[in-house]
């Protein structure tokens, strides 16, 4: 597994898959009839949206498998994962609401999804104080894994509740309701996202497993 | 000894603690009038605004000082290294984890009851008349805000700021707490044309079977020092 999805070869592949969904985004499919040029965010909001859950179902699934493992790897997964799907979802906020402003007149809406997705972030913003506000290794993995698991667990809550609250969004686009070339520049862009999100967690990962070991030999030196 | 004796034990050492000391129910009652205060002055002085906002005003009381309460919570096990002093007697994790938050309850439905009748005064709402189903649907609420409350009360005994924390923590999780017991209230209040009660209640009940069961289940292995 490791000679393959290594971050460099993960990087050019994200990189290349990347290039052809802009292109496809960009030039290939037709300009949205009533949104105009504005829509071509869509390419880019979805998968940046679609990767930022990913990766925090990813913080839940390593979580849980450090409670049961005990292995400080499973720990440096779920802090790679949260830390790149904060920056994916706050992309796909961010870039929501500059679709928004011309298609609903607001930057923001209290939009169940987009509501979501803000409640979804602060969760995770608050797992990464946690991380920063705890020194001991053992012990912050232990207590972020609680934090990392309660927090995917409120997700289908917090979605409920904010739909029953607010029931005026408007249907998620579906197949029959776009355009072949569209439809395919999504999938595109959610397919090279997803591999940005592989190369991104596998990079911070490394990252993390130094920092680990640096904090090892501090901790030996003094 | 049984887990309930336990969980009792737990709860009768900390109620203990608060009816000789009641600085936890004081300094909530007393924040919690104080919201509910300047959430009146943010809203001016016309009553038909501050009454129509009321629902919502009454559960962002209840939020704040839930918070206030619960690190106040721990602040026994705090001292003198209280919760490995805990951790010493023969007995689960899981009970403390109960006993805890059976204190916490109690103690926010105290505060709640107090808040409610301030509330109803100050906002002139007229709660009485609705007195028994919104003490159920608080009762809801309240188990959820506990659960989560205890939880990251002990996951953040011994971190360094901590008042910080906690909130950052605990607010974004309690959104559908909040949404349901504020839709809830509204609609005890106002009428409930559509018959939405109901959903909200089943809400309600599934987030505190949730966020009671996770949290008890995660006790044992992840509070440890």
């Amino acid at each position: 597994m490791s000679r393959i999805f290594t971050p460099k070869s993960l990087g050019v592949a994200a990189g290349l898959t990347w290039g052809v969904a802009l292109w496809v985004g960009l030039a290939v499919a037709p300009t949205d009839h009533i949104m105009g040029q504005v829509q071509r965010i869509m390419y880019i909001h979805v998968p940046a949206a679609w990767s930022g859950f990913l990766a925090f179902f990813l913080v839940f699934v390593a979580s849980i498998a450090y409670l049961i493992r005990r292995d400080a790897r499973l720990d440096h997964l779920a802090h790679a994962a949260a830390e790149v799907g904060v920056v994916f979802m706050s992309l796909a906020i961010v870039l929501g609401a500059v679709w928004g402003k011309p298609t609903w007149g607001v930057w923001w809406t209290w939009d169940p999804r987009l509501t979501s997705a803000a409640v979804l972030l602060a969760i995770y913003l608050g797992y990464l104080a946690m991380r920063a506000f705890t020194d001991e290794p053992e012990r912050r993995a232990r207590l972020c894994a609680a934090v990392g698991i309660i927090g995917f667990l409120d997700v289908p809550l917090v979605y409920l509740s904010v739909l029953w609250w607010r029931t005026l969004h408007q249907a998620p686009s579906s197949p029959e309701t776009i355009a072949r070339p569209m439809l395919m520049a999504l999938w595109l862009g959610v397919f090279a996202f997803t591999l940005m999100l592989a190369f991104f967690t596998t990079v911070r990962y490394q990252t993390a497993h130094w920092e680990a070991e640096l904090e090892l030999l501090e901790v030996s030196h003094v | 000894m049984s887990f309930t004796r336990q969980t009792l034990a737990i709860l009768e050492k900390d109620l203990l603690i608060e009816a000789r000391s009641r600085e936890t129910v004081t300094s909530m009652v007393f924040f919690a009038g104080l919201v509910l205060l300047i959430l009146g002055f943010a809203l001016g002085p016309d009553p038909e605004a501050i009454r129509r906002a009321a629902p919502g005003l009454l559960w962002i009381a209840v939020v704040f000082t839930a918070v206030l309460g619960l690190s106040r919570a721990y602040d026994a096990e705090r001292e003198n290294r209280g919760m490995e002093g805990l951790f010493q007697y023969p007995g689960t994790r899981t009970a403390i984890f109960a006993g805890k938050l059976i204190v916490l309850l109690l103690l926010l439905l105290f505060v709640e009851g107090v808040l409610f009748v301030m509330g109803g005064v100050l906002y002139n709402l007229g709660l009485a008349a609705v007195a028994f189903p919104l003490a159920g649907v608080a009762f809801l609420a309240t188990v959820g805000l506990a659960g989560i409350g205890t939880l990251y009360g002990a996951l953040t005994l011994n971190l360094r700021a901590r008042e910080v924390l906690l909130p950052l923590l605990v607010f974004p999780l309690v959104v559908p707490v909040v949404l349901g017991a504020v839709s809830a209230t509204r609609l005890l209040l106002f009428g409930d044309p559509f018959g939405e009660l109901g959903a909200w209640v089943r809400l309600l009940a599934a987030y505190d079977i949730v966020f009671t069961v996770a949290p008890l289940l995660a006790f044992e292995s992840v509070i440890a020092d």
